[in-house]
């Protein structure tokens, strides 16, 4: 018998092979009937094992992400894909009212999660309850400011706006390649307290900086040619970033950083829902759990693909006492002056869609702005 | 004329069957999607002139249109003409040994994928760059040579010249070299030989690869993007730009099926000039 599994005959070979093949099916039947598959859509690096991997062993779940980038691209993926394909969405927080309206998520029950551990500007956070219904739970956020290599300007140089049109940026200023944060930190740089809710005058105020601004403009960038050309320095300005791409790169040893100039920044969000039709409630309940407890907010923070700041107070007590240098970096030190205290100050604006111009004119003049 | 047998039709079907199932449905389709509307980012089934109008009304479009044509026009152009001399020596002045060799070698860029070879360009584009570098060695520079016209054609080039200098170099090889020695004997100089008799005689091939280095650049997306920093934007990037803003495919297949429309109407007309008899 050993010999004949060492040096088997063909006709031997060919009844273990089809045996083999025939058993497959079986195998295959069992694992899965034993791990949930959890679809998520999210933007890059939430599904990755740094996130979702300790997660995934203890409840024996896999997940399958299928990544975005831009919430319009998101949209258009749930829109194109039947109910139920997706049963956590991560979206960012100006889409969340879009996703509901469509009706593409799912009433949440606020008990379910621990909005008590969370700062009390993110409890009721706008857009994500309709009528005091919970759709969407807030996971991360961070602020977009003016992002600059730091061997050729300083903090304080890089602490305004009016950076963008220094000598020694032309050709040097990059846009990350999406018109609602490049014309948001226009918008505050031209003193609109609400970047976004401007009537027409102050719009076309924006548009006359913007398009003075172009002989400046080296190139519009996608997420990796964002990275590469600061990486290299060939881009030494930068708008419409913030640390979720400098920290990365910062970490890396990068010479770059970002800095909340002194007209404002701008804060995105990004906040888990459920997908309308999902199988799998329970385990997608369960995860928006535990990436919103105190420990899955502390290493959202630290995300490998791009770190953000966290609205759960407990999660910033985890982080201080785990890593404290995380902390530090993005500003989230306990008992100092953090980035609470610049929220609470009024110094950031939330990004959203334009509020009096439909978002149409917006992408026209950001096209416009591109090709003069 | 001789009715195509049985057999010889059966041995087209593929080709046919793989034409109309990858190009003549899909194009079929574009066309009817560009007459389609978007209600909250879904397609909806249509019979609307309102893409088409709002595409070809819009000044954006056509400084884009313009710009991509002169892009490719010039990429074609250079590339050959660059290609043309190391034909030429690979085609008459090298050993047949020599010239498998150098057919082998125009073949590896093809090993790597194209968008890889773009971005180790950048390393040598960039003003921190090897170029920039070794021009500071001699008290040059820095250049600007990336994320603008210039880095684009650099990156259309690499994309092409390969592929040019081997078509140029196969079409060389057929040349008659009784014309070539008829017209030495008949006292034609080095040069006018060349543009009276290897030019003429190789048209086709020539004019078949400068077409080749039009479509590819015309169509590309990869250099405009990562080499020309999508400044100012191409085509291939205003299609990209109009499918994230809003999932507008309807307008995206506008933009794709002038572009098509051109390509067709180039290709045309360059493989008539290409096999066009003189004098006729």
């Amino acid at each position: 018998m050993t010999n004949s599994l060492i040096r088997p005959t063909r006709r031997k070979l060919l009844t273990m092979t089809a045996g083999a093949a025939l058993a497959t099916p079986f195998l295959s039947i069992r694992a899965s009937a034993q791990t949930v598959n959890l679809s998520m859509l999210a933007w890059y690096g939430h599904a990755e094992p740094d996130i979702v991997g300790e997660f995934e062993e203890a409840n024996n779940v896999k997940f399958t992400p299928k990544y975005y980038t831009g919430g319009d691209n998101m949209l258009g993926l749930i829109a194109q894909s039947p109910p139920g394909t997706y049963d956590v969405i991560l979206s960012d927080g100006e889409y969340v009212q879009q996703l509901n309206a469509a009706g593409y998520i799912q009433e949440l029950d606020p008990a379910d999660y621990p909005f008590d551990d969370f700062y009390p500007e993110f409890q009721k956070f706008p857009g994500h309850w309709v009528d005091d219904k919970l759709y969407s739970v807030i996971t991360r956020f961070g602020f977009l400011g003016v992002a600059y290599n730091t061997e050729a300007f300083t903090e304080e140089e890089a602490s305004t706006y009016a950076v963008y049109s220094d000598d020694r940026a032309t050709g040097k200023l990059g846009h990350f390649d999406w018109h609602l944060p490049n014309l948001g930190q226009i918008s505050l740089w031209n003193g609109n307290p609400s970047p976004y809710d401007i009537d027409a005058d102050a719009w076309q105020g924006v548009q006359d900086k913007a398009m003075g601004l172009r002989p400046q403009v080296g190139g519009f960038f996608d997420y990796g040619g964002t990275f590469s050309s600061l990486e290299s320095g060939q881009m030494t300005l930068f708008s419409g970033i913030g640390d979720w791409i400098t920290g990365v790169l910062e970490k890396n040893g990068a010479k770059v950083r970002s800095v909340i100039p002194e007209e404002g920044g701008l804060q995105f969000t990004e906040s888990f829902s459920i997908g309308k039709g999902t199988q799998n409630y329970d385990m997608a309940k369960k995860w928006i759990q535990y990436i919103t407890s105190a420990e899955g907010q502390a290493k959202s923070a630290n995300m490998a693909a791009y770190p953000a700041l966290i609205p759960s107070e407990a999660g910033w007590k985890v982080l201080n006492d785990t890593n404290l240098a995380e902390a530090k970096r993005q500003n989230m030190v306990l008992g100092e002056r953090n980035v609470m205290d610049m929220i609470r100050e009024g110094l950031i604006q939330y990004r959203q869609l334009p509020v009096q111009q439909d978002l149409g004119d917006w992408n026209d003049f950001w096209s416009d702005y591109k090709a003069s | 004329m001789k009715r195509p047998s049985l057999f010889s039709l059966v041995l087209a079907l593929p080709l046919l069957v793989w034409q109309l199932a990858f190009f003549l449905f899909p194009l079929l389709f574009l066309i009817a999607i560009s007459f389609w509307t978007v209600k909250m980012f879904q397609m909806q089934p249509d019979l609307n002139f309102g893409n088409w109008q709002r595409i070809l009304t819009r000044g954006v479009f056509w400084d884009a249109y313009l710009r991509t044509m002169i892009l490719a026009t010039s990429a074609a152009v250079l590339t050959s003409a660059i290609a043309f001399p190391a034909s030429y020596a690979i085609s008459f002045k090298l050993s047949d040994t020599a010239k498998r060799w150098m057919v082998f070698i125009l073949i590896i860029p093809f090993f790597t994928s194209y968008l890889v070879r773009v971005y180790s360009l950048q390393v040598f584009l960039t003003d921190a760059g090897i170029i920039n570098a070794a021009l500071g060695y001699i008290g040059l520079g820095p250049l600007p040579l990336l994320n603008n016209t210039f880095g684009t054609l650099v990156g259309m080039m690499t994309l092409c010249l390969p592929l040019v200098i081997l078509l140029q170099t196969f079409s060389l090889n057929f040349v008659n070299r009784d014309l070539i020695e008829a017209a030495h004997n008949l006292r034609c100089g080095r040069l006018r030989t060349v543009f009276a008799v290897v030019v003429p005689s190789a048209k086709v091939g020539l004019v078949v690869a400068a077409l080749f280095a039009f479509i590819l650049s015309f169509g590309d997306f990869v250099s405009p993007l990562y080499l020309g920093g999508g400044n100012p934007p191409t085509l291939s990037i205003m299609i990209t730009d109009i499918t994230k803003s809003g999932q507008q495919w309807p307008r995206a297949a506008v933009v794709a099926i002038m572009m098509i429309g051109t390509l067709m109407t180039v290709a045309f007309a360059a493989i008539t000039y290409a096999y066009k008899e003189r004098g006729k």
